[in-house]
């Protein structure tokens, strides 16, 4: 900084500018959470957009079948309550990494994985049953925002499930370094960030679309 | 959020000189998932068994999945002003400025431009013909 020394008569030293100019802010150590927050915010607008589309679509069924005939809410409650265990279980696995406790961390983020399984498993069946009765997404452009929504949550969700077993086998060779406490904590966020994505698909397309 | 908060040097973690780490603990999520529990059965329960009119229905379900949000981005994703030296709350704050841009945005102009293009608007039958009697 210290090019910043002004040249006129009278000048301030450069210990002196630098007291004026340069506004110390703290800045975090380290950026990989904030970084990856960034990130899922940016997922959150890809959301967003998915979310729009299906607002201006929702209701255009090109005669064919409506939400209303389509969805079956107890499917979807169960589907939301297996993601909903799935956001606590993986709590528990960080709340067993913040003990140092290894075997535990990976029993949890086991459970944390068939929970999410279970939960991909149902969104399967209902696509593929969706699909089985004629209502695929080319049928109308109310089908096509909802496949093109809830199928982007579903990826995220499968994704989210490929780095947990990656986690879990890191954790199982490396152990609780600072490193993979770090990547821990990412995927907790990304983890919990996709339960708050399905609030808005339960809402909107599911409990929304099945009233009149 | 209390018990959250831990000076630096801390727990052994390593955000050396971080001022905040993230305290995971069990009540936290325990008090998010029992709420969540019940902002999502109350919604479920409204539709599946028609308790109220559509119109309010469809007001509270709003209302519940908002509260919803809010409760799991505290408790599960641990968020508030101090994460990050605020910097977590700076970017959700601009998301969400985006966000009601893109959603009321399109909605807006998607619905305004759905109702001037009715056919019923202005003799029906002469508008949908009207294309094909061109020549």
């Amino acid at each position: 900084m210290s090019e910043l020394k002004p040249s006129m008569p009278g000048a301030l030293s450069a210990d002196e500018v630098t007291a004026r100019y340069l506004v110390r802010e703290h800045h975090p150590e380290n950026g990989t959470l904030l970084g990856f927050w960034i990130y899922l915010m940016s997922d959150c607008l890809i959301f967003a957009s998915l979310f729009a589309t299906y607002a201006v679509l929702g209701r255009n069924y090109a005669g064919g079948p409506s939400g209303a005939e389509l969805f079956d809410l107890t499917l979807i409650a169960v589907n939301t309550a297996f993601l909903l265990m799935s956001s606590i279980t993986f709590g528990f696995a960080m709340i067993s990494a913040q003990a140092k406790k290894v075997g535990k961390t990976i029993l949890w983020m086991g459970v944390t994985g068939l929970l999410g399984l279970a939960f991909l498993a149902l969104e399967i069946y209902e696509f593929y049953h969706l699909i089985h009765q004629g209502a695929g997404p080319q049928r109308s452009g109310f089908l096509t925002a909802f496949f093109a929504l809830v199928g982007t949550h579903g990826l995220h969700v499968l994704f989210g499930l490929v780095w947990l077993v990656t986690l879990m086998v890191q954790l199982k060779k490396h152990g609780l370094g600072a490193e993979n406490f770090r990547r821990l904590q990412c995927l907790s966020l990304f983890w919990h960030f996709l339960d708050v994505v399905w609030i808005g698909v339960f809402t909107f397309v599911y409990l929304l679309g099945v009233m009149p | 959020m209390s018990g959250q908060h831990h000076e630096h040097g801390h727990d052994g973690h390593a955000h050396g000189h971080d001022t905040y780490v993230t305290h995971y603990s069990a009540k936290d999520y325990a008090i998010g998932f029992v709420l969540s529990l019940i902002l999502t059965a109350i919604p479920f329960w409204l539709v599946m068994g028609n308790v109220l009119p559509p119109n309010t229905a469809r007001v509270v379900i709003l209302a519940f999945a908002a509260v919803q949000v809010v409760v799991q981005m505290i408790y599960f994703l641990h968020l508030n002003s101090k994460s990050e030296d605020g910097w977590n709350m700076m970017a959700l704050i601009l998301t969400v400025v985006l966000l009601v841009i893109v959603m009321s945005g399109s909605i807006w102009v998607m619905y305004h431009m759905n109702a001037n293009m009715m056919p019923a608007m202005g003799g029906a039958s002469d508008t949908t013909h009207g294309a094909h009697d061109m020549p």
